[in-house]
Protein backbone atom coordinates (compact mmCIF):
# COMPACT_ATOMS: atom_id res chain seq x y z
CA UNK A 1 0.00 0.00 0.00
CA UNK A 2 2.91 2.57 1.05
CA UNK A 3 3.97 1.88 -2.52
CA UNK A 4 0.86 2.98 -3.95
CA UNK A 5 0.50 5.45 -2.59
CA UNK A 6 3.77 6.70 -3.84
CA UNK A 7 2.31 6.31 -7.27
CA UNK A 8 -0.37 8.05 -6.36
CA UNK A 9 2.02 10.97 -5.06
CA UNK A 10 4.00 10.33 -8.25
CA UNK A 11 0.97 10.77 -10.57
CA UNK A 12 0.06 14.12 -9.10
CA UNK A 13 3.11 15.89 -9.00
CA UNK A 14 5.52 15.11 -11.98
CA UNK A 15 2.84 13.57 -14.44
CA UNK A 16 1.64 16.27 -16.41
CA UNK A 17 -2.55 17.26 -16.50
CA UNK A 18 -4.06 16.65 -19.82
CA UNK A 19 -7.94 17.71 -18.87
CA UNK A 20 -10.32 17.51 -15.69
CA UNK A 21 -14.05 16.23 -16.78
CA UNK A 22 -16.62 16.93 -14.50
CA UNK A 23 -19.57 14.11 -13.79
CA UNK A 24 -22.70 16.14 -12.71
CA UNK A 25 -25.09 15.81 -10.42
CA UNK A 26 -28.50 13.71 -11.67
CA UNK A 27 -31.70 15.96 -10.10
CA UNK A 28 -34.18 13.69 -11.84
CA UNK A 29 -34.70 12.27 -8.50
CA UNK A 30 -35.25 15.42 -6.54
CA UNK A 31 -32.58 16.93 -4.80
CA UNK A 32 -30.94 13.64 -2.96
CA UNK A 33 -27.46 13.62 -4.39
CA UNK A 34 -26.84 11.67 -6.99
CA UNK A 35 -24.77 11.54 -9.83
CA UNK A 36 -25.41 11.21 -13.76
CA UNK A 37 -23.98 7.52 -14.78
CA UNK A 38 -23.10 8.84 -18.56
CA UNK A 39 -20.30 7.84 -20.17
CA UNK A 40 -18.12 11.13 -21.18
CA UNK A 41 -16.33 10.59 -24.03
CA UNK A 42 -13.14 11.83 -23.27
CA UNK A 43 -12.72 8.58 -21.15
CA UNK A 44 -13.17 6.12 -23.86
CA UNK A 45 -9.71 5.69 -24.48
CA UNK A 46 -8.70 5.12 -20.87
CA UNK A 47 -11.11 2.96 -19.10
CA UNK A 48 -14.06 0.44 -19.41
CA UNK A 49 -17.30 1.90 -18.99
CA UNK A 50 -18.78 -1.05 -17.44
CA UNK A 51 -15.85 -0.05 -14.50
CA UNK A 52 -16.54 3.43 -14.80
CA UNK A 53 -20.50 2.46 -14.40
CA UNK A 54 -19.89 0.54 -11.23
CA UNK A 55 -17.88 3.34 -9.39
CA UNK A 56 -20.32 5.96 -9.71
CA UNK A 57 -23.28 3.38 -9.28
CA UNK A 58 -21.83 2.41 -5.88
CA UNK A 59 -21.00 6.34 -4.95
CA UNK A 60 -24.29 6.95 -5.88
CA UNK A 61 -25.69 3.97 -3.26
CA UNK A 62 -23.77 5.47 -0.76
CA UNK A 63 -25.04 8.86 -0.57
CA UNK A 64 -28.24 7.06 -1.28
CA UNK A 65 -27.89 5.50 2.22
CA UNK A 66 -26.62 8.69 3.69
CA UNK A 67 -29.71 10.50 3.03
CA UNK A 68 -31.92 7.71 3.56
CA UNK A 69 -34.82 8.60 5.92
CA UNK A 70 -36.52 6.03 7.70
CA UNK A 71 -36.47 4.39 11.11
CA UNK A 72 -33.01 4.95 11.91
CA UNK A 73 -32.68 8.45 10.98
CA UNK A 74 -35.84 9.32 12.74
CA UNK A 75 -34.33 7.85 15.82
CA UNK A 76 -30.63 9.60 15.38
CA UNK A 77 -32.77 12.69 15.33
CA UNK A 78 -35.07 12.60 17.76
CA UNK A 79 -32.02 11.75 19.73
CA UNK A 80 -30.40 14.31 18.96
CA UNK A 81 -32.89 17.18 19.49
CA UNK A 82 -33.97 15.53 22.82
CA UNK A 83 -29.97 15.86 24.27
CA UNK A 84 -29.95 19.40 22.51
CA UNK A 85 -27.80 18.28 20.06
CA UNK A 86 -25.01 18.21 22.24
CA UNK A 87 -24.96 14.51 21.50
CA UNK A 88 -23.08 15.72 18.59
CA UNK A 89 -19.69 16.41 20.31
CA UNK A 90 -19.07 12.71 20.99
CA UNK A 91 -21.26 10.84 18.24
CA UNK A 92 -20.69 11.21 14.07
CA UNK A 93 -23.65 11.99 12.60
CA UNK A 94 -25.06 8.74 10.34
CA UNK A 95 -23.90 11.24 7.41
CA UNK A 96 -20.48 11.68 8.08
CA UNK A 97 -19.91 8.06 8.86
CA UNK A 98 -21.25 7.45 5.55
CA UNK A 99 -18.83 10.06 4.17
CA UNK A 100 -15.82 8.63 5.82
CA UNK A 101 -16.33 5.23 3.78
CA UNK A 102 -16.92 7.39 0.54
CA UNK A 103 -13.79 8.45 1.06
CA UNK A 104 -11.89 5.08 1.68
CA UNK A 105 -13.73 3.40 -1.10
CA UNK A 106 -12.51 6.69 -3.53
CA UNK A 107 -8.91 6.10 -2.36
CA UNK A 108 -9.14 2.25 -3.10
CA UNK A 109 -10.93 2.76 -6.66
CA UNK A 110 -7.93 5.40 -7.78
CA UNK A 111 -5.66 3.02 -5.95
CA UNK A 112 -6.75 0.00 -7.73
CA UNK A 113 -8.49 0.69 -11.18
CA UNK A 114 -7.76 4.79 -12.02
CA UNK A 115 -4.31 5.76 -11.26
CA UNK A 116 -3.04 2.85 -13.54
CA UNK A 117 -4.99 4.12 -15.92
CA UNK A 118 -3.79 7.84 -15.74
CA UNK A 119 -6.92 9.01 -13.92
CA UNK A 120 -7.40 9.98 -10.79
CA UNK A 121 -11.07 10.89 -8.90
CA UNK A 122 -11.68 13.45 -6.88
CA UNK A 123 -14.01 13.34 -3.83
CA UNK A 124 -17.12 15.12 -4.99
CA UNK A 125 -17.12 16.77 -1.11
CA UNK A 126 -14.20 18.64 -1.57
CA UNK A 127 -16.25 20.26 -4.73
CA UNK A 128 -19.35 21.07 -2.47
CA UNK A 129 -20.88 17.82 -3.96
CA UNK A 130 -21.39 19.69 -6.90
CA UNK A 131 -19.38 17.18 -9.21
CA UNK A 132 -17.32 14.24 -9.25
CA UNK A 133 -13.96 15.64 -11.02
CA UNK A 134 -11.87 13.41 -12.67
CA UNK A 135 -8.27 14.24 -13.98
CA UNK A 136 -6.66 12.86 -17.02
CA UNK A 137 -3.30 12.09 -17.12
CA UNK A 138 -0.51 12.09 -20.33
CA UNK A 139 0.17 8.76 -21.58
CA UNK A 140 3.05 7.04 -19.79
CA UNK A 141 3.97 6.22 -24.10
CA UNK A 142 3.50 9.68 -25.14
CA UNK A 143 6.17 12.11 -25.87
CA UNK A 144 4.65 15.13 -24.01
CA UNK A 145 6.32 14.95 -20.27
CA UNK A 146 8.99 11.98 -21.12
CA UNK A 147 11.08 13.20 -17.65
CA UNK A 148 7.22 13.04 -16.32
CA UNK A 149 7.06 9.95 -17.09
CA UNK A 150 10.51 8.49 -16.45
CA UNK A 151 9.89 9.42 -13.05
CA UNK A 152 6.66 7.42 -12.99
CA UNK A 153 8.32 4.63 -14.13
CA UNK A 154 11.31 4.98 -11.96
CA UNK A 155 9.19 4.17 -8.94
CA UNK A 156 7.29 1.62 -10.54
CA UNK A 157 10.55 -0.28 -10.92
CA UNK A 158 11.02 0.18 -6.75
CA UNK B 1 -16.20 46.93 -10.71
CA UNK B 2 -17.40 47.54 -7.61
CA UNK B 3 -17.44 43.60 -6.97
CA UNK B 4 -13.78 43.79 -7.94
CA UNK B 5 -12.93 46.17 -6.41
CA UNK B 6 -14.60 44.97 -2.91
CA UNK B 7 -13.28 41.43 -3.03
CA UNK B 8 -9.18 42.89 -3.28
CA UNK B 9 -10.12 44.96 -0.51
CA UNK B 10 -11.38 42.53 1.38
CA UNK B 11 -8.02 40.17 0.31
CA UNK B 12 -5.98 43.12 0.94
CA UNK B 13 -7.19 43.10 4.99
CA UNK B 14 -7.15 39.37 5.59
CA UNK B 15 -3.88 38.35 3.62
CA UNK B 16 -0.93 41.11 4.58
CA UNK B 17 1.33 38.97 2.12
CA UNK B 18 -0.14 39.27 -1.25
CA UNK B 19 0.86 36.16 -3.50
CA UNK B 20 -1.34 37.47 -6.38
CA UNK B 21 1.82 37.98 -8.72
CA UNK B 22 3.09 35.08 -7.20
CA UNK B 23 6.75 34.90 -8.88
CA UNK B 24 8.66 32.40 -7.88
CA UNK B 25 11.05 34.67 -5.59
CA UNK B 26 8.02 35.42 -3.78
CA UNK B 27 6.78 31.67 -2.82
CA UNK B 28 9.65 30.93 -0.51
CA UNK B 29 8.83 34.05 1.62
CA UNK B 30 5.08 32.81 1.92
CA UNK B 31 5.82 29.24 3.06
CA UNK B 32 7.34 30.79 6.22
CA UNK B 33 3.95 32.44 7.36
CA UNK B 34 1.27 30.55 9.08
CA UNK B 35 -1.41 28.52 6.86
CA UNK B 36 -4.33 30.06 6.67
CA UNK B 37 -8.28 28.40 7.11
CA UNK B 38 -10.61 29.06 4.61
CA UNK B 39 -12.81 31.01 5.96
CA UNK B 40 -10.24 34.10 5.80
CA UNK B 41 -10.80 33.60 2.03
CA UNK B 42 -14.09 33.08 1.86
CA UNK B 43 -15.69 35.02 -1.18
CA UNK B 44 -19.04 35.46 0.16
CA UNK B 45 -20.12 38.03 2.50
CA UNK B 46 -21.19 36.24 5.61
CA UNK B 47 -19.06 37.05 8.74
CA UNK B 48 -17.23 34.51 10.53
CA UNK B 49 -16.17 33.98 14.54
CA UNK B 50 -14.11 32.08 17.22
CA UNK B 51 -11.76 31.18 13.95
CA UNK B 52 -14.26 29.90 11.48
CA UNK B 53 -16.53 28.25 13.81
CA UNK B 54 -19.41 30.77 14.00
CA UNK B 55 -21.05 31.79 10.64
CA UNK B 56 -23.46 34.90 10.45
CA UNK B 57 -24.98 37.22 7.71
CA UNK B 58 -23.20 40.50 7.80
CA UNK B 59 -26.00 42.92 9.42
CA UNK B 60 -26.22 41.47 12.90
CA UNK B 61 -28.18 44.50 14.63
CA UNK B 62 -31.33 42.77 14.43
CA UNK B 63 -30.06 39.44 16.02
CA UNK B 64 -28.47 41.59 19.06
CA UNK B 65 -32.13 42.93 19.27
CA UNK B 66 -33.65 39.29 19.16
CA UNK B 67 -31.19 38.27 21.56
CA UNK B 68 -31.54 41.57 24.10
CA UNK B 69 -36.04 41.17 24.09
CA UNK B 70 -35.33 37.49 24.88
CA UNK B 71 -33.07 38.01 27.49
CA UNK B 72 -34.31 40.84 29.43
CA UNK B 73 -37.83 39.37 29.08
CA UNK B 74 -37.05 36.34 30.66
CA UNK B 75 -34.65 38.11 33.27
CA UNK B 76 -37.39 40.07 34.61
CA UNK B 77 -39.91 36.98 34.70
CA UNK B 78 -37.62 34.72 36.55
CA UNK B 79 -36.59 37.77 38.68
CA UNK B 80 -39.87 39.48 39.50
CA UNK B 81 -42.67 37.06 38.53
CA UNK B 82 -41.17 33.45 39.48
CA UNK B 83 -40.73 33.97 43.10
CA UNK B 84 -44.54 35.10 44.18
CA UNK B 85 -45.84 32.46 41.80
CA UNK B 86 -43.46 30.03 43.01
CA UNK B 87 -45.08 30.52 46.20
CA UNK B 88 -48.43 30.88 45.48
CA UNK B 89 -48.93 28.18 43.07
CA UNK B 90 -46.28 25.97 42.65
CA UNK B 91 -42.09 25.56 41.45
CA UNK B 92 -43.09 23.66 38.38
CA UNK B 93 -43.52 26.98 37.07
CA UNK B 94 -40.13 28.64 37.27
CA UNK B 95 -38.65 25.15 36.21
CA UNK B 96 -40.79 24.67 32.87
CA UNK B 97 -40.58 28.31 32.27
CA UNK B 98 -36.42 27.57 32.78
CA UNK B 99 -36.67 24.76 30.28
CA UNK B 100 -38.53 26.45 27.96
CA UNK B 101 -35.87 29.47 28.02
CA UNK B 102 -33.44 27.18 27.56
CA UNK B 103 -34.55 25.74 24.43
CA UNK B 104 -35.27 29.05 22.77
CA UNK B 105 -31.78 30.09 23.49
CA UNK B 106 -30.37 26.88 22.28
CA UNK B 107 -32.00 26.70 19.19
CA UNK B 108 -31.78 30.48 18.42
CA UNK B 109 -28.08 30.38 18.45
CA UNK B 110 -27.62 27.06 16.70
CA UNK B 111 -29.96 28.51 14.07
CA UNK B 112 -27.80 31.79 14.03
CA UNK B 113 -24.60 30.24 14.55
CA UNK B 114 -24.58 27.37 11.89
CA UNK B 115 -24.15 27.50 8.36
CA UNK B 116 -27.47 27.02 6.61
CA UNK B 117 -26.40 24.74 3.08
CA UNK B 118 -23.61 27.31 1.57
CA UNK B 119 -22.88 25.86 -1.77
CA UNK B 120 -19.14 26.58 -2.23
CA UNK B 121 -18.20 28.56 -5.68
CA UNK B 122 -17.12 26.51 -8.76
CA UNK B 123 -13.50 25.95 -9.31
CA UNK B 124 -12.15 27.91 -11.97
CA UNK B 125 -11.67 25.15 -14.26
CA UNK B 126 -15.74 23.14 -13.34
CA UNK B 127 -16.55 27.61 -14.73
CA UNK B 128 -14.36 26.71 -17.72
CA UNK B 129 -16.25 23.94 -18.27
CA UNK B 130 -19.60 24.75 -18.11
CA UNK B 131 -18.85 27.68 -19.80
CA UNK B 132 -17.27 25.62 -22.96
CA UNK B 133 -20.42 23.53 -22.69
CA UNK B 134 -22.90 26.18 -22.64
CA UNK B 135 -21.45 27.56 -25.52
CA UNK B 136 -21.55 24.83 -27.66
CA UNK B 137 -25.54 24.63 -26.47
CA UNK B 138 -25.86 28.15 -27.82
CA UNK B 139 -23.78 28.01 -30.68
CA UNK B 140 -22.95 31.67 -30.23
CA UNK B 141 -19.76 33.56 -28.76
CA UNK B 142 -21.64 36.70 -28.39
CA UNK B 143 -20.30 39.25 -25.76
CA UNK B 144 -23.88 39.27 -23.92
CA UNK B 145 -25.24 35.86 -23.05
CA UNK B 146 -28.75 34.78 -23.07
CA UNK B 147 -30.24 33.89 -19.49
CA UNK B 148 -28.94 30.70 -18.69
CA UNK B 149 -31.33 27.81 -17.48
CA UNK B 150 -31.39 24.19 -17.84
CA UNK B 151 -34.30 22.00 -17.63
CA UNK B 152 -35.05 18.61 -15.66
CA UNK B 153 -37.63 16.82 -14.70
CA UNK B 154 -38.32 15.57 -10.74
CA UNK B 155 -40.79 12.65 -10.70
CA UNK B 156 -42.90 14.18 -13.36
CA UNK B 157 -42.78 17.71 -12.91
CA UNK B 158 -40.40 20.07 -15.35
CA UNK B 159 -38.01 21.95 -13.06
CA UNK B 160 -35.91 25.22 -14.32
CA UNK B 161 -32.62 25.06 -13.41
CA UNK B 162 -30.88 28.58 -13.11
CA UNK B 163 -27.08 29.36 -13.45
CA UNK B 164 -25.89 31.88 -10.97
CA UNK B 165 -23.61 34.45 -12.36
CA UNK B 166 -22.19 34.69 -9.40
CA UNK B 167 -21.15 31.12 -7.98
CA UNK B 168 -20.86 30.24 -11.28
CA UNK B 169 -22.96 27.21 -10.85
CA UNK B 170 -26.17 25.49 -12.02
CA UNK B 171 -28.13 25.95 -8.95
CA UNK B 172 -29.48 22.88 -7.57
CA UNK B 173 -33.43 22.47 -7.69
CA UNK B 174 -34.79 24.28 -4.33
CA UNK B 175 -31.23 26.43 -4.22
CA UNK B 176 -31.34 30.46 -3.67
CA UNK B 177 -28.57 33.00 -4.37
CA UNK B 178 -28.97 34.99 -0.96
CA UNK B 179 -28.03 39.22 -2.30
CA UNK B 180 -27.46 39.77 1.57
CA UNK B 181 -24.85 37.01 1.60
CA UNK B 182 -24.27 36.73 -1.69
CA UNK B 183 -23.86 33.22 -1.47
CA UNK B 184 -26.12 30.50 -2.70
CA UNK B 185 -28.03 28.06 -0.36
CA UNK B 186 -29.27 24.71 -0.90
CA UNK B 187 -33.24 24.18 -0.16
CA UNK B 188 -33.21 28.59 0.90
CA UNK B 189 -36.11 29.29 2.76
CA UNK B 190 -35.20 32.69 3.49
CA UNK B 191 -33.03 35.48 4.56
CA UNK B 192 -33.93 36.23 8.73
CA UNK B 193 -32.44 39.15 10.08
CA UNK B 194 -33.99 38.67 13.44
CA UNK B 195 -31.87 35.61 13.39
CA UNK B 196 -28.92 37.24 11.52
CA UNK B 197 -29.05 34.33 9.11
CA UNK B 198 -30.33 33.03 5.99
CA UNK B 199 -32.52 29.80 6.95
CA UNK B 200 -31.74 27.03 4.49
CA UNK B 201 -31.45 23.31 4.52
CA UNK B 202 -29.09 23.10 7.10
CA UNK B 203 -30.62 25.27 10.07
CA UNK B 204 -34.42 25.19 9.04
CA UNK B 205 -35.09 22.69 11.87
CA UNK B 206 -33.34 24.62 14.49
CA UNK B 207 -35.32 27.59 12.85
CA UNK B 208 -38.44 26.23 13.20
CA UNK B 209 -38.08 24.78 16.40
CA UNK B 210 -36.65 28.18 17.57
CA UNK B 211 -39.79 29.93 16.48
CA UNK B 212 -42.26 27.22 18.19
CA UNK B 213 -40.85 27.20 21.46
CA UNK B 214 -40.75 30.86 21.37
CA UNK B 215 -44.64 31.11 20.70
CA UNK B 216 -45.19 28.52 23.59
CA UNK B 217 -42.16 31.04 26.07
CA UNK B 218 -43.93 34.28 24.66
CA UNK B 219 -47.14 32.84 25.71
CA UNK B 220 -46.10 31.14 28.46
CA UNK B 221 -44.62 34.65 30.16
CA UNK B 222 -47.67 36.00 29.02
CA UNK B 223 -50.26 34.34 30.80
CA UNK B 224 -48.24 33.60 33.84
CA UNK B 225 -47.99 37.54 33.97
CA UNK B 226 -50.95 38.29 34.08
CA UNK B 227 -52.03 35.44 36.53
CA UNK B 228 -49.55 36.83 39.01
CA UNK B 229 -51.21 40.84 38.44
CA UNK B 230 -54.59 39.40 39.11
CA UNK B 231 -53.84 37.50 42.34
CA UNK B 232 -51.94 40.63 43.42
CA UNK B 233 -54.52 43.41 42.84
CA UNK B 234 -56.65 40.76 44.40
CA UNK B 235 -54.84 41.19 47.55
CA UNK B 236 -53.77 44.86 47.20
CA UNK B 237 -56.20 45.93 44.70
CA UNK B 238 -55.37 46.68 40.66
CA UNK B 239 -53.20 49.70 40.53
CA UNK B 240 -51.12 48.55 43.90
CA UNK B 241 -50.23 45.26 42.22
CA UNK B 242 -48.64 47.46 39.30
CA UNK B 243 -47.13 49.51 41.81
CA UNK B 244 -45.86 46.39 43.04
CA UNK B 245 -44.43 44.81 40.35
CA UNK B 246 -44.12 47.10 37.53
CA UNK B 247 -41.44 44.96 35.43
CA UNK B 248 -45.13 43.08 34.84
CA UNK B 249 -46.00 45.74 32.74
CA UNK B 250 -43.07 45.74 30.42
CA UNK B 251 -43.16 41.81 30.21
CA UNK B 252 -46.97 42.11 29.51
CA UNK B 253 -46.11 44.83 26.44
CA UNK B 254 -43.37 42.81 24.54
CA UNK B 255 -45.15 39.66 24.98
CA UNK B 256 -48.27 41.18 23.47
CA UNK B 257 -46.91 42.88 20.62
CA UNK B 258 -45.21 39.77 19.83
CA UNK B 259 -46.99 36.98 20.29
CA UNK B 260 -49.24 37.62 16.98
CA UNK B 261 -45.94 37.33 14.53
CA UNK B 262 -44.54 34.72 16.11
CA UNK B 263 -47.42 32.62 16.29
CA UNK B 264 -48.47 33.53 13.02
CA UNK B 265 -45.28 32.66 12.30
CA UNK B 266 -45.39 29.30 13.71
CA UNK B 267 -48.70 28.59 12.21
CA UNK B 268 -47.03 29.45 8.20
CA UNK B 269 -44.12 27.15 9.22
CA UNK B 270 -46.13 24.33 9.98
CA UNK B 271 -47.89 24.65 6.97
CA UNK B 272 -44.77 24.87 4.59
CA UNK B 273 -43.49 21.96 6.53
CA UNK B 274 -46.31 19.76 6.16
CA UNK B 275 -46.56 20.78 2.56
CA UNK B 276 -42.62 20.46 1.99
CA UNK B 277 -42.62 23.78 0.33
CA UNK B 278 -40.11 26.66 1.25
CA UNK B 279 -41.03 30.34 2.44
CA UNK B 280 -39.50 30.99 -1.22
CA UNK B 281 -41.81 28.49 -3.70
CA UNK B 282 -44.67 29.81 -1.55
CA UNK B 283 -44.08 33.04 -1.97
CA UNK B 284 -43.23 32.70 -5.66
CA UNK B 285 -46.59 30.27 -6.27
CA UNK B 286 -43.97 27.82 -7.56
CA UNK B 287 -46.64 25.04 -6.90
CA UNK B 288 -49.92 26.11 -6.59
CA UNK B 289 -52.61 24.72 -8.54
CA UNK B 290 -53.35 28.42 -9.52
CA UNK B 291 -50.46 28.00 -12.62
CA UNK B 292 -51.81 24.76 -14.19
CA UNK B 293 -54.03 21.95 -13.78
CA UNK B 294 -51.18 19.47 -13.41
CA UNK B 295 -48.68 21.64 -11.22
CA UNK B 296 -47.79 19.69 -8.08
CA UNK B 297 -45.26 19.68 -5.38
CA UNK B 298 -42.60 16.90 -6.87
CA UNK B 299 -41.08 17.13 -3.64
CA UNK B 300 -43.87 16.67 -1.24
CA UNK B 301 -43.81 12.87 -0.41
CA UNK B 302 -47.29 12.20 -0.46
CA UNK B 303 -48.33 12.60 3.59
CA UNK B 304 -48.36 15.12 5.93
CA UNK B 305 -46.47 13.05 8.86
CA UNK B 306 -43.66 12.01 6.04
CA UNK B 307 -43.45 15.38 5.19
CA UNK B 308 -42.66 16.52 8.54
CA UNK B 309 -40.60 14.25 9.86
CA UNK B 310 -38.07 14.24 6.85
CA UNK B 311 -38.11 18.21 7.73
CA UNK B 312 -37.38 17.52 11.03
CA UNK B 313 -35.96 14.14 11.70
CA UNK B 314 -34.34 13.61 8.51
CA UNK B 315 -30.58 13.62 8.69
CA UNK B 316 -28.60 16.30 8.66
CA UNK B 317 -25.96 17.00 6.12
CA UNK B 318 -22.57 17.88 6.65
CA UNK B 319 -21.26 21.57 5.74
CA UNK B 320 -19.79 21.91 2.37
CA UNK B 321 -17.43 24.85 2.70
CA UNK B 322 -15.17 23.35 5.04
CA UNK B 323 -14.46 26.50 6.81
CA UNK B 324 -12.00 25.41 9.24
CA UNK B 325 -9.58 23.49 6.86
CA UNK B 326 -6.22 24.68 5.71
CA UNK B 327 -5.91 26.11 2.09
CA UNK B 328 -4.03 23.90 0.02
CA UNK B 329 -1.21 25.24 -1.53
CA UNK B 330 -0.31 22.54 -4.04
CA UNK B 331 -3.64 21.92 -5.99
CA UNK B 332 -3.17 21.63 -9.87
CA UNK B 333 -4.29 23.76 -12.09
CA UNK B 334 -5.36 23.38 -15.87
CA UNK B 335 -3.56 25.54 -18.82
CA UNK B 336 -3.72 29.10 -17.94
CA UNK B 337 -7.23 31.11 -18.31
CA UNK B 338 -8.13 32.58 -21.90
CA UNK B 339 -7.39 35.89 -20.65
CA UNK B 340 -3.78 35.25 -20.50
CA UNK B 341 -2.96 35.54 -16.98
CA UNK B 342 -0.47 32.81 -16.07
CA UNK B 343 -1.04 31.67 -12.27
CA UNK B 344 2.59 30.23 -11.31
CA UNK B 345 2.21 27.95 -8.14
CA UNK B 346 -0.91 30.53 -7.34
CA UNK B 347 -3.42 28.37 -4.37
CA UNK B 348 -6.90 27.36 -5.71
CA UNK B 349 -8.55 30.28 -3.34
CA UNK B 350 -6.30 32.45 -4.93
CA UNK B 351 -7.56 31.25 -8.34
CA UNK B 352 -10.81 32.52 -7.56
CA UNK B 353 -10.53 35.72 -6.51
CA UNK B 354 -7.84 36.05 -9.47
CA UNK B 355 -10.63 35.19 -11.78
CA UNK B 356 -13.20 37.25 -9.77
CA UNK B 357 -11.26 40.35 -10.29
CA UNK B 358 -10.15 39.93 -14.02
CA UNK B 359 -13.35 38.32 -14.73
CA UNK B 360 -15.34 41.34 -12.74
CA UNK B 361 -16.41 43.06 -16.25
CA UNK B 362 -18.33 39.96 -17.28
CA UNK B 363 -19.79 40.15 -13.86
CA UNK B 364 -20.93 43.54 -14.13
CA UNK B 365 -21.82 42.78 -17.63
CA UNK B 366 -24.16 40.55 -16.64
CA UNK B 367 -25.27 42.36 -13.35
CA UNK B 368 -28.56 43.08 -15.00
CA UNK B 369 -29.45 39.24 -15.23
CA UNK B 370 -28.72 38.77 -11.41
CA UNK B 371 -31.13 41.69 -10.86
CA UNK B 372 -34.15 39.04 -11.13
CA UNK B 373 -32.82 36.44 -8.74
CA UNK B 374 -33.11 38.95 -5.85
CA UNK B 375 -37.05 38.82 -6.24
CA UNK B 376 -37.52 35.65 -4.59
CA UNK B 377 -35.86 36.40 -1.39
CA UNK B 378 -38.16 37.31 1.48
CA UNK B 379 -37.44 41.09 1.43
CA UNK B 380 -36.41 41.79 6.02
CA UNK B 381 -39.27 43.38 7.92
CA UNK B 382 -36.66 45.59 9.12
CA UNK B 383 -34.77 46.26 6.05
CA UNK B 384 -31.40 47.75 7.27
CA UNK B 385 -30.71 47.19 3.67
CA UNK B 386 -28.93 49.85 1.68
CA UNK B 387 -26.60 47.19 -0.35
CA UNK B 388 -23.31 46.98 1.23
CA UNK B 389 -21.55 46.92 -2.33
CA UNK B 390 -18.97 49.88 -2.40
CA UNK B 391 -18.04 49.22 1.44
CA UNK B 392 -15.09 47.39 2.32
CA UNK B 393 -14.98 46.32 5.80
Amino acid sequence: PAETFHNLQELRHSASLANKIFIQRDYSEGTTCKFQTKFPSELESRIEWTLFEDTVKTLNNYYAEAEKIGGQSYLEGCLACATAYLIFLCMETRYEKVLKKIAKYIQEQNEKIYAPRGLLITDPIERGMRVIEICIYEDRGSSGSSSGSSSVSGSTAR
Amino acid sequence: MHLGVSESMRECEYSQISTRSSTPMETPYKKRTSRKRKWESFPGRSKFYCDGRIMMARQTGVFCLTLVLILVTSGLFFTFDCPFLALQLTTAIPVIGGVLFLFVLGTLLRTSFSDPGVLPRATPDEAADLERQIDVANGSTGYRPPPRTKEVVINGQTVKLKYCFTCKIFRPPRASHCSLCDNCVERFDHHCPWVGNCVGRRNYRFFYMFILSLSFLTIFIFAFVITHIILRSHRNGFLNALKDSPASVLEVVVCFFSVWSIVGLSGFHTYLISSNQTTNEDIKGSWSSKRGKDNYNPYSHGNIFTNCCSALCGPLPPSLIDRRGFIQSDTLQLAPPTNGITMYGATQSQQSHMVSETGSESVTKTSAFRAPNSFCRLPPPLSSSSRPVNQSF
